[in-house]
């Protein structure tokens, strides 16, 4: 649904997106994540038409994103980073005027105003200005302006900031709901536990460049090395060492735990318990620790640059 | 039929901006109190001026001063409201992109034009539309109180005019708007449509007062090509890339002056190799401008000759055969012909290409030109004139004209062209160069030539006007 290949953007003599390789199918979410300024927005753009990529291609809902930029931006829904309201507009009429744009004929653009209302529940506030709206609501509402033409495509920044829990499910919700309608969606944000909770894929973007992409699993396993687990046990260690079997390796050690990595945990593991048992530790629990996004994203992130680019 | 029907189609997008953003103005009592007083109260108000004025200059035995100014206060009670379109157009370009709503809109399958024009119609309607009222309720008044009606002509002209004025103003805040990044630097730069427009008021004011209403469609047809260039500048700068592209209003003196001075020196390692290869380079560039202005002067010198059997002059006046230093000092007055120093020819001559210039940078080179294309009106006019007094005018151009002017005219065509070239470069943007860019390669090619060609050829020429033509004059006309 989204391919591009090389694709980069150049803004005078500085390279703000270089060389970024996608490929995202219907149903798949892709959270692209990366310091302020990476080149996430622009590449946003460059997906919306919005803006032409200096190098490169990209194809998104089949269409070229430079000779076919209308029938791009008909078929891709944009939730910008600043949403951009009129606030003397009431929201109805706000929706209804995009749903003009986007060529929706009276009866439809009724029927996803409403769906769309109730769905985020702001059928009590669809008459009122949008000045008056909280920013929570203003955040529903601009949701609602990039699913009112039901696209194929949805490219979202930040889809739950300024949003109380309650909303922010909602909207996570929501998005599950479309990637099950065989949607293909971006999603750019900072929110890492967000995005490990609803991309399929996440790509790690930093000046202009993407540094790792791929399944939250793959990634934590090729950054962070071999998966890592804690053995409680019910007697002390008294400082010194379990014995471990080949293939794990010891990374940190307590009075009644030690944690170990391992790479075959299938093969390793019973082994390893095997042994404990033998050698007269009871054991109370034997689980993997859980790795967070936000690891990897950092180590990622504070990884020595080893790209040539910055300025062209 | 089918194309009509094509066209609606494309047309209703920004039909759809239009009635938006008209309806957004509507919400806005900052927008909606000026119009209203200055649609209903102003007019009000001016009838109450037209009506003592006409009394007081009756009372003093000159009503032709109330005869004038009805119908310039009807011009100007056409003007006032359509000066809100400026600050509504800078709003809806400039104040959109501020407010980031800019984005959703250029992320929608919206065309730039349609974009474009369904904001340049909002800003236009509602402010027009008050204009025309306001001139209604002042004819009504004005009929009412002193029984004036206005000649069919003189009302289309003011209609024409009120609205070609109003589309200079919002296609000029569109190419404002398009470089700047914030109302407030826009209003700023709105000065630079404020300015030349108060000044074209005066002009049009002299115009009603001297009752040549005539002249008014020359007003009209100027300000519609400077609304086209604008426009065409207006349409070439609003994409999305220039939209989005341009977050800050800095004025980096330092880069301009980089490129300024590398666009001017070019390859050259020596004042010499500056000669001889970069000002050829420069002269390549400005060879269609050239031609254009070439023909410009051209019908300029004809016009002029028209102009001589309607303003005729004093068949004694041309008594060339006792030609003396009387009448050159005659042609001096009048600045057809300079008898001074060779500082003073070339002074006044220089003044003359820093008027053009200046002129040119606000009005797309449309006035710098005007005022080149003024000494050869005069030169076309006297040519004919002499032609009717039954004298050769082709040994009047050789006596008067050709001696310095085989220098001199070269020289203002050459002048001219640069000044064009730098209008054309704002009205037809490089794809590849941003507007700055080019427009400090076209300060750069204007500075070479004027350094390298016109300078030195009119200070030549000056020195042949003031030692060569008068000899010329006397030899061929003298006793």
């Amino acid at each position: 649904m989204i391919v591009t290949e090389d694709l980069s953007k150049l803004f005078g003599d500085f390279l703000a997106v270089d060389g970024v390789t996608l490929n995202i199918r219907a149903g798949e979410v892709l959270a692209l994540l990366g310091p302020n300024g990476a080149g996430k927005t622009t590449t946003v753009r460059m997906l919306t038409s919005v803006l032409s990529p200096t190098h490169g291609w990209a194809r998104v809902a089949g269409y070229d994103v430079v000779t076919q930029a209308n029938k791009v931006r008909a078929a891709v829904g944009i939730l910008t980073e600043q949403h951009g309201l009129y606030s003397r507009m009431p929201g109805d009429e706000y929706l209804d005027f995009f749903g003009q744009l986007y060529g929706l004929d009276a009866s439809t653009r009724q029927k996803r105003i409403n769906q769309l209302f109730s769905l985020f529940g702001l059928q009590a506030t669809r008459n009122q200005r949008i000045g008056e709206y909280s920013k929570g609501m203003r955040q529903k509402l601009a949701l609602a302006r990039a699913m009112l033409h039901d696209p194929p495509v949805l490219l979202l920044d930040e889809p739950t900031s300024a949003m109380d829990p309650e909303s922010a499910r909602l909207v996570r919700d929501s998005i599950h709901e479309l990637r099950s309608a065989e949607r293909a969606i971006v999603i750019c944000t900072h929110n890492l536990a967000e995005a490990e909770e609803l991309a399929d894929q996440i790509a790690i973007i930093r000046h202009g460049k993407i540094i790792v992409r791929g399944s939250p699993n793959y990634l934590k396993h090729s950054l962070l090395g071999a998966a890592e687990y804690e053995v409680k046990l019910a007697v002390s260690l008294n400082g010194n060492s379990p014995n471990l079997p080949t293939g794990a390796q010891l990374t940190s050690l307590g009075s009644d735990w030690f944690r170990f990595q391992v790479n075959q945990p299938e093969v390793i593991n019973p082994q390893l318990l095997a042994t404990l048992l033998s050698d007269g530790f009871p054991i109370i629990s034997l689980h993997e620790v859980p790795r967070s996004l936000e690891q990897l994203y950092l180590q990622a992130i504070q990884a020595p640059d080893e790209s040539n680019r910055s300025h062209a | 039929m089918k194309a009509i029907g094509r066209m609606l189609n494309q047309l209703r997008p920004a039909l759809v901006i239009t009635r938006r953003e008209v309806r957004d103005q509507f919400r806005d009592w900052r927008i909606i109190i000026p119009i209203i007083v200055l649609t209903l109260i102003f007019p009000w108000l001016m009838n109450f001026t037209a009506r003592q004025l006409v009394n007081f200059v009756e009372s003093y035995g000159a009503p032709i001063i109330g005869d004038r100014l009805i119908p310039f206060l009807l011009m100007i009670v056409g003007f006032f409201p359509i000066s809100i379109s400026l600050v509504i157009a800078l709003e809806s370009f400039v104040g959109e992109k501020e407010r980031h709503s800019i984005e959703p809109l250029i992320s929608s399958p919206l065309r730039n034009w349609q974009l474009y024009f369904g904001k340049l119609l909002a800003s236009l309607a509602p402010p027009l539309l008050a204009a025309y009222l306001g001139i209604c309720v002042y004819l009504v008044g004005v009929y009412r109180q002193v029984g004036w009606v206005p000649d069919m002509m003189l009302l289309i002209q003011i209609l024409a005019l009120t609205a070609v004025q109003s589309l200079v103003m919002v296609s000029g805040a569109v190419v404002i708007s398009s470089q700047t990044t914030s109302t407030r630097a826009a209003n700023l730069l709105a000065s630079f449509i404020i300015i030349p427009m108060v000044l074209l008021i005066q002009a049009e004011s002299i115009i009603m007062f001297w009752g040549n209403y005539a002249v008014l469609w020359w007003a009209i047809f100027g300000q519609i090509i400077i609304a086209i260039l604008l426009i065409r500048t207006g349409v070439a700068h609003f994409n999305r890339e220039e939209l989005l592209g341009r977050e800050f209003d800095t004025l980096n003196i330092r880069w301009a002056w980089a490129k300024f001075s590398s666009d001017f020196v070019g390859n050259a390692k020596s004042p010499l190799d500056w000669i001889v290869h970069e000002i050829p380079k420069s002269f390549r560039r400005l060879i269609t401008p050239v031609i254009l202005v070439t023909s410009i002067l051209l019908l300029a010198t004809i016009i002029g000759g028209t102009q001589a059997s309607r303003f005729q002059l004093p068949i004694d006046a041309f008594n060339l055969e006792n030609l003396g230093a009387g009448f050159l000092e005659g042609l001096d007055e009048i600045r057809f012909f300079s008898i001074g120093s060779i500082g003073t020819i070339w002074l006044h001559n220089l003044r003359v290409i820093a008027l053009a210039t200046l002129l040119g940078i606000f009005s797309f080179a449309v006035l710098g030109i005007i005022v080149l294309m003024l000494p050869m009106m005069l030169i076309g006019y006297f040519t004919a004139t002499v032609a009717s007094a039954g004298i050769s005018p082709w040994l009047f151009l050789t006596a008067f004209v050709l001696p310095h002017g085989v220098l001199e005219i070269p020289a203002i065509i050459i002048a001219g062209a640069a000044v064009l070239r730098m209008g054309a470069v704002l009205a037809a943007p490089s794809k590849n160069t941003t507007i700055g860019e080019a427009w400090l390669n076209a300060l750069s090619d204007w500075s070479r030539v004027m350094i390298a060609i016109v300078l030195p050829l009119l200070l030549a020429a000056a020195v042949l006007e003031v030692f060569i033509t008068p000899q010329m004059a006397i030899i061929i006309f003298g006793n």
